[in-house]
């Protein structure tokens, strides 16, 4: 094999995500330039790394490798449970940590029609209909804090980093549903076409993982 | 949903134009001519099958099969796969046959998908089952014929991964004794391809030091026949040396076949534990997202018709094999057009006939002498023009 068998593509979340990835990446010993993010090239080939970065928006990049037009790709546990993709999740990276809570007022009380705010209206329903509570999930796509402070939800679900926004709102954190980090994840058919190169990359990460804990 | 545009079809359901009918045919073509020279003999069973017969005994989850009711009020599902349609032939039509026995079909299959997943809700599989033959033999028959079927049909380059669903099986049993529950949530996680929540699953069960380690080097298992040795030191557990031993059989047959350069073993390879009960297997080609073929050992399917036997068999996803040749240029046979006017008619019909019978594409049109000359966009598309105007015979070939 030769020639574009051996570019692996990556699909890579821009942003705060990036950053920490790159980071962890040089760490293991890949030559991959520092200041990429910046830049508005969609596609970015790091030839020394036999690597193609795809920038992508996170909430994509499971779908980019599903279906295979991304090999492998890197994107927080939050949209795996979201997205529920058809993909391999083979390594923590363990960057990007926060958590997945219920938030709520602190003087919140049961309502006769619970209403929960949430980006993700997959994990949302699912914990609450593991629970055994029929809620309704209203989909939103940002500031969702706002929600239980204007009264369009008694509750929201969302992502937890340090705590700030919340304290900030007078919000609290009621329960933590799940811990967030990113993960390394593989399509179904690269895993096993391009094997060798996505268990080295493995390794390697694990190694540097390994010695950083 | 409002009423639909004239234009719009159901989600999941596919046209397909002349040029990429003649593709899927031919690599369905060389795929079943493939089998007939292995001595597969093709069947044909009905779309609609019984919910509570086959539609209960396939592979298939319930909520992806699609239901309908007949006019007795009775469920009926388009078949969602060609396997247990053909378990329930051989158990009733074929029920005085001997095995083993060779069978394959080439079918439109049913599944009912989410909306936005982009998959087909029906598509062309074609296929064999080997029915009644426990054997390793069989099996890597199958895995052989599975290859030599995808190299007829063109695709170049593929890898098949196999797998055996008892070295899980023994090995899960030997090191968690008695606690179906930690088996079932690995297993799960191995299903789900979630190898991050198979190690945390490992890490909360608080397993004997040696014990995590082996279980975690599984994700690893993968490879060439050394697997097979490696795995063969890993378990005393009589289920999973009786699969590694089986799976090195089917090995050492493919070896005698020449087709391990496709091959390699991945233990971590399951498919549904509660639908294959041996060797797994999967194959996947190069620029192509998803598997190709699958296929595997289901012993247990014959059981639920009513004539116990082992049975093996793969699907080739002939519609995924059109998308990755696509692109390819399929050599287009030559078309003769033939024009006449009403004296030339009965000469015309007649060279074209003569034509047709040697095996040459004609397309016959009425037309005017004056059109033949002036109208070259009827002409354009074929290879040769021959005119049948006025009583005599034909002037002689005029080629484009």
């Amino acid at each position: 094999m030769s020639g574009q068998q051996d570019i692996l593509k990556v699909a890579m979340p821009k942003g705060r995500i990036y950053k920490q990835a790159s980071k962890l990446f040089r760490e293991a010993g890949l030559p991959i330039p520092v200041d990429f993010d910046d830049s508005r090239k969609l596609i970015i080939e790091v030839p020394d790394a036999r690597m193609e970065f795809i920038m992508a928006k996170p909430v994509d990049v499971p779908t980019y490798v599903e279906y295979g037009v991304a090999d492998i790709g890197i994107v927080g546990k939050d949209v795996l449970m979201e997205e529920n993709k058809d993909v391999y999740e083979l390594l923590d990276l363990g960057i990007a940590k926060c958590r997945m809570s219920v938030i709520g007022l602190p003087d919140w009380k049961p309502a006769i029609h619970p209403r929960v705010a949430t980006k993700y209206p997959n994990v949302a329903s699912q914990y609450f209909r593991e629970l055994g509570q029929q809620v309704e999930v209203i989909k939103l796509n940002g500031s969702i804090e706002l929600a239980p402070l204007i009264g369009l939800a008694d509750r929201i679900v969302d992502m937890v980093e340090t705590g700030q926004t919340l304290r900030e709102n007078g919000l609290v954190e009621m329960e933590s549903i799940f811990g967030i980090t990113s993960r390394l994840i593989a399509n179904r058919v690269s895993y096993r076409m391009k094997n060798d190169q996505i268990q080295k990359l493995c390794d390697l990460l694990q190694h540097t993982l390994a010695a950083k804990a | 949903m409002s009423k639909p545009k004239v234009f719009e079809k159901p989600i999941g359901v596919k046209d397909y134009l002349p040029l990429a009918v003649a593709k899927l045919r031919r690599i369905e073509r060389q795929a079943l001519d493939c089998m007939s020279q292995w001595g597969y003999e093709q069947i044909i069973t009905p779309t609609m099958e019984f919910y509570d017969t086959v539609g209960v005994a396939s592979a298939t989850s319930d909520q992806k099969l699609f239901k309908l009711l007949n006019n007795r009020g009775t469920t009926l599902v388009l078949r969602s796969d060609m396997t247990a349609p053909i378990a329930r032939v051989v158990s009733s039509l074929l029920k005085e046959t001997a095995f083993p026995l060779r069978l394959s079909y080439h079918a439109n299959v049913f599944r009912a998908i989410e909306e936005e997943a982009g998959r087909d809700a029906e598509f062309y599989q074609t296929g064999v089952e080997l029915v009644g033959d426990p054997s390793a033999e069989a099996d890597a028959e199958v895995v052989a014929l599975a290859i030599a079927s995808l190299k007829a049909a063109g695709v170049e380059r593929f890898k098949i991964a196999i797998g055996h669903v008892g070295f899980l099986n023994g090995l899960f049993e030997e090191t968690l004794p008695n606690r179906p529950e930690a088996q079932e949530a690995l297993k799960a996680c191995l299903l789900g391809r979630d190898y991050v929540g198979y190690r945390e699953k490992l890490r909360e069960l608080k397993l004997a030091e040696p014990v995590q380690r082996e279980l975690e080097g599984i994700l690893r298992l993968r490879g060439g026949q050394e697997i097979c040795d490696q795995a063969m030191e890993m378990s005393v557990d009589a289920t999973a040396k009786s699969s590694i031993k089986h799976l090195c059989e089917i090995w050492d047959v493919l070896k005698a076949y020449g087709v391990c350069d496709n091959v390699l073993i991945d233990l971590t390879m399951i498919g549904d534990f509660s639908y294959y009960t041996g060797m797994t297997f999967e194959g996947y080609a190069a620029d192509l997202g998803f598997p190709v073929v699958s296929g595997g050992r289901y012993d247990n399917l014959l059981t639920q018709f009513g004539r116990p036997a082992p049975a093996t068999g793969f699907a080739l996803k002939t519609t995924r094999i059109l998308e990755l040749l696509g692109s390819e240029e399929e050599p287009q046979p030559e078309r003769v057009l033939i024009g006449y006017d009403a004296l030339g008619r009965e000469a015309a019909l007649e060279q074209a006939q003569q034509l047709r019978a040697e095996g040459v594409i004609v397309v016959t049109v009425r037309m005017e002498a004056a059109e033949a000359n002036a109208n070259s966009a009827k002409q354009s598309g074929y290879a040769k023009f021959i005119p049948f105007f006025g009583a005599q015979e034909s002037k002689g070939e005029q080629t484009k």
